[in-house]
């Protein structure tokens, strides 16, 4: 019994530890991107830039496969459900919806958490078991600037737009159930989609992209920096990064609509 | 007696409950190549680890060019730093990028120069550890041997005033050893560097070093010069130079049971 608690209490303990560690490499970060560059450190936009890339343009055809996909499931799903009260044209406000408001930020952020999230842990944590990050800070070059930084704003910048391919393809998928198989016709589809989503809805679906971006990025970097041990110390972290940030991903969504929804 | 450029004050630190540095003291004069001897997990590249900021002792002070390394800010190592080399016991090159990359990344970073001056720096740093024409290769392509010249050449991208080299030349053929040594020789009378070596080959301890440091459990238990080492009657010297093994183990039962667990022989 007293096991049970002691167990509880050091594992509450230990996620306490972990989320200020969290927290404190974020406001490094913070530090880094909004104040450092008035001290005359500059922000390093090259690999900022070659981030954008593997983050961003690399995962377009696998982001584009996954959320048409899961359109063209929703569409399915609710057709079934619709078609018998004659009602198929809700396909597109269901799908409309959904996708916007939930799956085009929630399916691109886990994602990108399993595809770039433990691919940033396990960059920083190779570097350090290697003794990379201990040679950047003799060089006296902070790794924070020069390693999470060009991660975290890749990150910013690309996940939310990653977030309206999403969306367009979410929608696409379902558009095209629709009118191939439902046989709706093409303009009423559109003008049902176009009134359904509200501008509002759009943009509650980006402002959550960007906390995700933000989570995908600090977890992976955390969890690089915490491996010790060797290849099986990175192994640890790459698949700790994957998991803690889905999982906060989905705990920051919950508030998030909980706000939404009351609002 | 000049002022050291280098000054430690009773460092202690300790992994835990492991002790492994208990009260270091010692000066480092400019232009002077000191080596640091000791056997293997004596704490060796914990000193230099601390020498560089990267790890802050328990209790004690280092200071480098009269800059306290362990209360410094950031900002103030990070100054510090610009002007210090550092080998790392292995090579610690980055394996994302070339080797001229490598070579070339603390001038991109520090320097206001043009990329043009800095590919000819870093030709001609390559040059100076024999690596010219292999800019183009990414670490793992090279040897740990050629690894360890071009975290060399790294080291001295910047013109350090000051190089600490861990292990510079364990794990070569002797013929690259050698020529590392001479490098560091090379080092020492072009460039006026004030150069801290660990090492635990004889021979190039005795071609490079102008004073010679021994640690033992955490201690310095012998600072002077080659003469001096060799003239030592010290056992533990003496057991160092003429390469002897430890003592064979006379108390057997005690052996025994430190090998099987403690309790199993009563
Ligand atoms: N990160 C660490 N955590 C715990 N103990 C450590 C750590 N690093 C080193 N040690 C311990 O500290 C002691 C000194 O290690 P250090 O690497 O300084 O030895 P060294 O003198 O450089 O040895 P070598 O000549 O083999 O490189 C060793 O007993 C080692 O077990
Ligand atoms: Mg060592």
């Amino acid at each position: 019994m007293r096991n049970i608690f002691g167990k509880t209490g050091h594992g509450f303990y230990s996620f306490i530890a972990h989320l200020a560690r969290i927290l404190k490499l974020s406001g490094q970060s913070l530090y880094w991107i909004f104040i450092a560059p008035f001290k005359g450190k500059r922000i390093r936009w090259r690999l900022t830039f070659i981030q954008m890339v593997r983050i961003g343009v690399d995962a377009v055809p696998i982001v584009s496969i996954i959320t048409f996909s899961v359109g063209l499931i929703i569409a399915m799903q609710a057709a079934y459900q619709l078609e018998r009260f004659g009602a198929s044209i809700y396909v597109a406000d269901l799908v409309g919806v959904s996708i916007t408001r939930e799956l085009g930020p929630l399916i691109t952020a886990i994602i990108i958490a399993g595809r770039s999230g433990s691919a940033i842990a396990a960059e920083i944590g190779t570097m350090k078991v290697a003794e990379e990050i201990d040679a950047l800070k003799t060089m006296a070059l902070n790794p924070i600037g020069f390693l999470v930084v060009p991660r975290t704003l890749a990150m910013i910048i690309v996940v939310p737009c990653l977030t309206i391919l999403a969306d367009f393809l979410g929608i696409a998928g379902g558009f095209s159930l629709a009118v191939f198989s439902l046989k709706i016709p093409f303009i009423a589809y559109f003008n049902e989609t176009a009134t359904a989503i509200l501008l509002k809805d759009f943009l509650t679906g980006l402002v959550k992209s960007l906390v995700f971006a933000v989570i995908i990025s600090q977890i992976g970097a955390y969890q690089g920096f915490s491996v010790s041990g060797g290849a099986e110390g990175v192994g640890k972290s790459t698949t700790a990064s994957v998991v803690s940030s889905i999982f906060l991903i989905i705990f920051s969504d919950l508030i998030f609509t909980m706000i939404f929804f009351s609002a | 007696m000049p002022e050291p450029i280098i000054k430690i004050r009773d460092l202690h630190t300790s992994y835990g409950e492991l002790k492994v540095l208990k009260g270091i003291t010692l000066d480092v004069y400019a232009d002077e190549t000191l080596v640091i001897l000791g056997r293997s997990g004596c704490g060796k590249s914990t000193l230099l680890r601390h020498l560089i900021g990267l790890q802050k002792p328990t209790k004690g002070e280092i200071y480098i060019k009269d800059v306290d390394i362990v209360r410094a800010s950031e900002d103030g190592r990070e100054e510090v730093m610009k002007k210090i080399g550092m080998l790392f016991q292995g090579a610690a090159l980055f394996n994302s990028m070339s080797v001229g990359e490598n070579v070339a990344l603390p001038l991109v970073e520090h320097t206001p120069l043009e990329s043009s001056t800095i590919s000819i720096m870093t030709r001609m740093k390559l040059d100076l550890v024999g690596l010219a024409g292999f800019e183009n290769f990414m670490p793992s392509q090279l040897s740990g041997g050629m690894k360890k010249r071009a975290a060399m050449a790294r080291a001295l991208a910047m013109d350090p005033d000051i190089l600490f080299c861990d292990e510079p030349s364990a794990g070569l053929d002797p013929i690259v050893a050698v020529g590392i040594d001479h490098l560091i020789l090379k080092l020492k009378k072009a460039f006026k560097m004030t150069i801290v070596v660990v090492t635990h080959e004889l021979a190039s301890v005795f071609l490079i070093a102008d004073r010679i440091a021994l640690l033992h459990e955490g201690e310095v238990i012998f600072l002077g010069t080659k003469e001096e080492m060799k003239n030592s009657k010290d056992p533990r010297i003496c057991q160092f130079l003429e390469r002897r093994p430890d003592e064979e183990i006379i108390d057997r039962d005690k052996h025994l049971s430190a090998l099987v667990g403690e309790g199993y022989i009563s």
